[in-house]
């Protein structure tokens, strides 16, 4: 978040945070609190004016954070602001200032840096007169400034309007839309940095999710593609696939894709890749999209690859999930969180073909450039495998992401004089020396077996990509 | 400010009031407020009442027992329910409303 933002939300100023309902604006604001507390030392003071603090203290609970645990210290205070109309009745000139003392005499109480408001506008639906509230909002607002403390204001999407009550008149420093949508009975969840006056921010919208820790938003990718590249090579898992790279394996951090049609031999030799990479002590996160864990295993093992003692070791960590589960985004996100918990050093995609369902081309496109990046950004070396249909001429699709990858291998059917023979080819591999044969392939029971193709008669060319 | 009456111990449910003005400081509203206030119970208040004038610039803490957000906000806490009535207490007709005097007949 910090990250789309150019650096969080402007210190010392009203941000607005605006969505329907349940865009979990409440969460957005109060996890803003908490990190602040927890994280940076900076006490915060939560006005909810819509609910209690027991019931704010339940809703977290869950995503792991401790509400009473943070007031007992001092480092929150929720002030649960209840206004009943049915009790109120105007007779005469009034302002808001006890909403200022109130919330002056919290700030100073813990020494709060933030604040958060969520959300005000039920002041609109409690006080008759608005030309007053409005006016207070404004003086609200210059006060909060001048206190020094970065405020959170949360207000729901107006029809046509920013807000309901305009809102974005008062707070026009930083402005952030969420949004929850529905499509394709798939449900996103979506934010967008609307005006952030004084600083670079992406304005595109931003896929977030609320997992077990809270809000999580999929980073931005480095478009400047400056990250650092390693010299460093690390084995395929076959030796003599290594050799066929140049003697030397892939590059570290390198992105690796394997496609070939159904039964030829993808999946194992990403399992030979991890399990080369296990051996060596590094650990692997493999997301498999189409078969189970177990099946996985047994399948490997019939091919003297056993994969449960690393699994056991906590080197190896499956996680399996059909991607016309949820949308694209939240694959994204789900990928990413578990990434940034696991730190492996080896990531595996298998297959990411039925991504291709879930979204449109340039979607897919877009997010696997979004994993690439931010896998080479850590240094992370990927594979992932990918069904063709048709051997001589690659879907587009695929030949579109191709173009992001480092390493292309291709397994490929031959068939000769009545017999069909697995063949390995190296469409590209960037950056080495590397063959240009067509090897044979066989996955035998002691393993995965490369050597010269033995075709008598006619042999297939290798299609020009 | 200080309290206008001292309070007796007499207990007439429906005719005690008990009423609570919070105030910021001595500002042309909360003055204002406080004579119209005055002049109200004095005319329409047969009972007893008392009224508690809380000024919040001096007692911060006092402000979330009551939930006051608007200044002068009058409270009425006895006779339940408790009632609010916000603004400078000018109209007196809104003010007898908001206090329900229908409750003292």
């Amino acid at each position: 978040m910090d990250e789309i933002t150019g650096g969080g939300l402007p210190k010392g100023r009203p941000t607005l945070v605006c969505g329907g309902a349940g865009c979990c604006k409440t969460l957005f604001a109060l996890e803003f609190l908490i990190n602040g507390a927890t994280q940076y030392d900076e006490p915060g003071v939560f006005v909810a004016f819509e609910e209690s603090a027991e019931e704010l203290a339940q809703n977290v609970a869950s995503l792991g954070f401790d509400l009473n645990d943070l007031i007992k210290q001092k480092n929150l205070i929720v002030d649960h602001v209840q206004i009943e109309r049915s009790e109120i009745e105007e007779t005469g000139e009034y302002d808001l200032e006890g909403l200022f003392i109130r919330l002056g005499h919290a700030i100073d109480s813990i020494g709060a840096k933030r604040v958060a408001l969520d959300t005000i506008e039920v002041l609109f639906a409690a006080l008759p007169n608005h030309t007053i509230i409005r006016a207070e909002l404004q003086r609200l607002f210059r006060w909060l400034k001048n206190k020094g403390v970065t405020a959170i204001v949360t207000a729901e999407r107006g029809n046509g309007t920013m807000t309901r009550f305009g809102l974005e008149e008062y707070v026009a420093d930083c402005v952030i839309l969420l949004d929850h949508r529905v499509t394709e009975q798939l449900s996103t969840r979506r934010l967008r940095i609307v005006k952030y006056r004084g600083s670079f921010h992406g304005t595109n919208e931003y896929p977030f999710l609320i997992g077990k820790d809270g809000i999580s938003v999929l980073p931005i990718t480095s478009l400047g593609l400056d990250h650092e590249v390693s010299r460093e090579r690390i084995s395929s898992g076959v030796k003599e696939l290594d050799d066929m790279l140049d003697g030397k394996g892939f590059y570290r951090g390198s992105s690796i894709l394997i496609t070939g049609t159904a039964g030829t031999g993808k999946s194992s030799l990403s399992a030979a890749f991890v399990d080369a990479a296990c051996r060596r002590g590094e650990r692997c996160l493999y997301f498999a999209f189409e078969e189970s864990t177990s099946q996985i295993i047994r399948n490997m093992r019939s091919i003297s690859i056993d994969l449960a003692p690393h699994i056991k070791k906590r080197l190896l960590q499956f996680h399996v999930a059909r991607p016309t589960l949820y949308g694209l985004e939240m694959h994204l996100v789900t990928m990413y969180d578990l990434i940034k918990e696991y730190k492996p050093e080896i990531v595996v995609l298998d297959p990411i073909t039925d991504f291709f369902a879930i979204g449109s081309k340039a979607e897919v496109k877009a997010a696997i450039t979004r994993i690439i990046d931010f896998l080479k950004m850590n240094q992370i070396t990927a594979l992932f495998t990918s069904y063709i249909s048709d051997e001589e001429t690659p879907d587009q699709t695929i030949v579109g992401v191709s173009s992001l990858i480092d390493s292309w291998l291709s397994l490929r059917n031959l068939e000769s004089s009545g017999e069909r023979h697995r063949g390995l080819f190296i469409l590209k591999s960037r950056g080495m020396a590397h063959s240009n044969q067509i090897r044979s392939f066989e996955l035998t029971d002691d393993g995965i077996k490369i050597g010269a193709l033995d075709l008598a008669g006619s042999r297939t060319q290798p299609t020009s990509v | 400010m200080e309290n206008v009456k001292p309070r007796t111990r007499s207990r007439r449910p429906a005719k005690h009031w008990e009423l609570r003005l919070y105030v910021a400081g001595q500002t042309p509203k909360s003055l204002a407020a406080f004579a119209n206030l005055k002049k109200i119970c004095e005319e329409h208040l047969a009972g007893e009442y008392h009224i508690e004038v809380i000024d919040l610039l001096k007692e911060p803490q006092l402000a979330s027992g009551d939930q006051i957000l608007a200044i002068p906000t009058l409270v009425r806490k006895l006779p339940e329910p408790i009632r609010k009535i916000i603004g400078d207490l000018s109209n007196t007709e809104r003010v007898l409303v908001g206090l329900d005097f229908r409750e003292q007949k």
